[in-house]
């Protein structure tokens, strides 16, 4: 594209985009809404739209892995239903509590009065047992979101739902069929016993542990030598590499739509129409990845914001983020989309086909990948004599380090901290990589580098100040938190009215986190510092330091958390309180 | 109508990217500081200079809504980030060789920064009576790999050896040496001022991710002779176990194994003295199991 002649002149630009950002009542709605309303096929969960809604929180019976088990649920239904709001207007939502415990729902990535954002002990008092909450606040954005319970642990037994905003100016991307493919994670577990469990084993789920075998056949092919100094290494810390999710599909069944892999729900399609797939993940412990075999999928929308397209073969979707796909199928046959779980024991799928009926198969579920020293930010070549300890009271200073990236600063109330049993070496932001088990697998795969906003923050000035949080945990105790602290011994991170900050997290655990912010957008920078993507949950992988500016526009007591729900119970969390 | 629209789409779409070019598509070999400094003008050369962002001023009902009354609800009550836990578990609970019966058990019930430990380990033998003690210790974290313990111990009387029950103040440590070791090691103290040290070793070998070989070790030793009990002063006895266990789940895991007990010095010469032997090798089987 040339540059010269397709550049809208800037002071026309600026005033489009605020325009966009502040939703100002555009002319033509009824044209381009026309085509497209394709989400009430005959599987998908309701579509509630409007502006006054009434929602119930209540126990529903389900029977999704062939014993009976009680979930908890908005309207009755796992998901959800599907709300879809429109850019602009006032929205009012009376949330109705039947449960016998406290609830509330928050709307997640929706920029709102803190009295309307549906945390409990933050936001206001929850909703109490027989009780209701009127929530009703203006939508200042457009795009996919969700929401989802902010009580206790009633996310993993079902409460959550995808949230739609339709915006006021026409999107910048066409297409034909629009539908919703919430993923998600099911036990019949009680939560609190799954959680409670995971303070007694948590490596319960982890039945890939390396074995005797897989000794003997690492030193039979990469030598004893190279075999013993890796055991060595991994020993010395006492983790394993094989620790990619704390629970995993020993106990989960994974779920797409409500549905199961076996029993998928089925979105239609016209060969050669473009299909809009909005991916959310509303899981409560498990990344997927997801691919389509045979399709291409275009990337529109991150977190509910337009990006510039970016065609790819498959992405990774931590839990809490949305991805808006375009697909064109132009075939008359079925095709599967795949979600398999970031440590391979498991898949969700839905398919998309010309008719009902029609299925395509599964792939095989990939290999499952190993963590190395470099994933976890240690670097290859100091981990091999294995002499480090990696604990929290490590001598950084004794170790000669043969890599160039500067020696990552801890800060002091990590050192000695019974609940943190790692501290990272040499993180880098690595936004161009796509993650593990993802790498050189002949697929294009979606990395953090790929996603430009559409939209430039309104804000640009540069961050008056830094914020690092490091991100933290004991794998062993289960104990999560920021900085060796959770968050009930944590004071809030105070934020001035109007300042604009940035905050760098870095990960001295081994598990992946995707943090999310509430109230205000995480404006993602580049390894440059460079604006890159406005998101609301930014994933911050083992070995990582990843930067997002935030502008503190927005009034209150805000939670802060890592969106893994049973790390945000165990401590992963802060307040972010945005005062005068 | 649908062509029009969708050359409406499209135009939308097109100079949707084209801002997004002069903004953010640089491509990764091209920047340079000198692009970032031009972007940055270009900024400027709009309506508004960089960094006149001002944020929406506050009323009276921002303020309200920002902080709402919490009728005296705080986080604690929505989320419990240090709940009560508790876990009991039969690390042996096995028939040995001989006709006994010997367990060693461990509960624990508390929070992150402290629990109370309940520990039990004895065998039931017909010619020997009941040899057994339980503790109760409490327990905290002083760093990420090991708790320190204190408490007391109790050795139950055993009528048949003519012994008395015997009370111990305890302190100890337990953790997970480098190498995925686990250790427990406890000092005695007890009446009349006699001492003991006992340390146990652990290891878990997995021949697969069920099938699992644990060796352990255990050592004790005395600070006096002790005749009743028959245990010398010094190094004593060292039982070495071998146990293969198969987690039919996690929670339950069935074994056989091997024990050999050493006896030492003095403890070796009472051990002798009723014509038992010095060494002793015996089968076992059991169920490791916790909840």
């Amino acid at each position: 594209m040339n540059d010269e002649t397709s550049r809208f002149p800037d002071t026309t630009r600026r005033r489009l985009l605020r325009g966009m950002a502040l939703g100002s009542a555009a002319a033509g709605l009824g044209l381009w809404r026309e085509p497209v309303w394709a989400l009430a096929t005959p599987n998908q969960s309701g579509v509630l739209a409007g502006k006054d809604f009434d929602l119930s929180i209540g126990r529903t019976p389900v029977n999704i892995t062939g014993r009976a088990a009680s979930a908890i649920t908005v309207n009755g239904s796992l998901p959800g239903p599907i709300l879809r709001w429109r850019e602009g207007d006032e929205v009012t939502l009376r949330v109705r509590n039947t449960l016998a415990e406290t609830s509330a729902i928050h709307w997640h990535g929706i920029l709102l009065p803190a009295n309307m954002d549906g945390v409990p002990g933050l936001s206001f008092h929850g909703i109490e047992p027989g009780g209701d909450y009127l929530y009703r606040f203006r939508v200042r954005q457009s795009g996919t979101y969700w929401y989802h319970s902010h009580s206790s642990l009633q996310e993993q037994a079902g409460v959550y739902g995808a949230l739609i905003v339709d915006p006021l100016e026409p999107e910048p991307f066409a297409f034909d069929r629009d539908y919703v493919v919430m993923l998600s994670d099911w036990t019949d577990m009680d939560p609190h016993r799954l959680f409670a469990r995971l303070k007694k084993r948590s490596d319960y789920d982890n039945l890939y542990k390396r074995t005797v075998g897989d000794f003997l056949r690492d030193a039979r092919e990469d030598g004893i030598t190279a075999a013993v100094a890796d055991r060595k290494a991994w020993g010395a810390m006492r983790m394993s590499p094989t620790d990619l999710a704390d629970v995993n599909g020993n106990t989960y069944t994974y779920l797409a739509n409500g549905r199961r892999a076996d029993d998928d729900w089925t979105g239609l399609f016209t060969p050669g129409e473009r299909v809009r797939l909005r991916f959310v993940n509303g899981a409560a412990m498990t990344f997927f990845d997801v691919r389509i075999p045979g399709l291409k999928l275009t990337v529109v929308a991150a977190d509910g914001q337009n990006i510039q397209p970016v065609e790819v073969d498959e992405f990774r979707i931590a839990p809490a983020e949305t991805f808006d796909v375009i697909v064109q199928p132009e075939r008359d046959e079925a095709h599967v989309v795949f979600a398999q779980a970031m440590d391979r024991s498991g898949h969700a799928r839905i398919t998309l086909a010309p008719r009902m009926g029609m299925r395509a198969p599964s792939p095989a579920l990939d290999k499952r990948a190993l963590l190395t020293m470099d994933d976890m930010g240690h670097g290859s070549h100091a981990m091999s004599t294995a002499e480090m300890s990696c604990g929290a009271n490590m001598d950084h200073s004794k170790m000669s380090m043969p890599m160039s990236t500067p020696m990552q600063a801890h800060p002091a109330s990590e050192t000695g901290n019974p609940f943190v049993d790692m501290q990272t070496m040499s993180p880098t932001p690595r936004l161009d990589d796509p993650g593990i088990g993802l790498r050189d697998n002949g697929r294009r795969v979606l990395r953090y580098a790929d996603l430009h906003s559409l939209q430039v923050p309104d804000d640009d000035r540069e961050p008056s100040r830094e914020i690092e949080l490091h991100l933290t945990g004991h794998m062993e105790r289960f104990v999560w938190g920021f900085d060796g602290i959770k968050f009930s011994d944590a004071e809030p991170v105070r934020l001035k009215y109007g300042e604009r900050v940035r905050f760098t997290l870095v990960n001295d655990t081994m598990m992946e986190h995707p943090v999310h912010l509430h109230g205000m957008w995480s404006d993602l920078e580049d390894a440059d510092g460079k604006f890159l993507v406005r998101k609301h949950s930014v994933s911050i992988p083992p070995g990582t330091k990843r930067s997002f500016r935030v502008t503190a526009d927005a009034l209150g007591r805000w939670a802060f958390h890592c969106h893994m729900l049973m790390h945000m119970e165990a401590g992963m969390m802060r307040e972010v309180r945005v005062e005068e | 109508m649908r062509g029009a629209l969708a050359i409406g789409l499209l135009l939308c779409m097109q100079s949707a990217f084209a801002q997004d070019h002069s903004q953010h598509a640089m491509p990764p070999s091209s920047p340079t500081t000198t692009d970032e400094h031009a972007q940055h003008r270009e900024h400027t050369t709009g309506d508004d200079a960089p960094g006149d962002y001002r944020s929406p001023v506050l009323t009276d009902a921002d303020r309200a809504a920002a902080f709402p009354d919490l009728h005296g609800h705080d986080m604690s009550a929505h989320m419990d980030d240090d709940p009560f836990v508790w876990m009991v578990m039969a690390d042996r609970f096995e028939w040995q060789q001989g006709d006994a019966v010997a367990w060693e058990g461990t509960a624990w019930f508390g929070h992150d920064r402290g629990r109370l430990w309940l520990r039990s380990e004895g065998e039931r033998e017909r010619n020997h009576g009941t040899e057994a003690n339980i503790e109760a210790l409490w327990g905290e974290p002083v760093n990420a790999w090991w708790d320190v313990l204190a408490g007391v111990r109790h050795d139950i009387s055993n009528e048949r050896l003519g012994h008395h029950g015997q009370d111990w103040l305890a302190i100890g440590v337990q953790g997970l040496a480098p190498y995925k070791f686990e250790v427990q090691a406890t000092v005695y103290i007890g009446e009349g001022g006699q001492s003991m040290l006992q340390a146990e070793v652990e290891y878990e070998l997995l021949l697969t991710n069920k099938l699992i070989l644990q060796p352990r070790i255990e050592a004790t030793a005395l600070g006096r002779n002790d005749a009743v009990r028959g245990i010398g002063s010094g190094l004593g006895e060292v039982d070495a176990g071998l146990r293969l266990r198969y987690e039919v789940r996690r929670e339950v895991a069935p074994y056989i194994g091997i024990e050999r007990a050493v006896r030492f010095g003095k403890t070796a010469d009472f051990a002798r003295a009723p014509g038992d032997d010095a060494h002793e090798t015996r089968w076992v089987a059991g169920v490791r199991f916790w909840f």
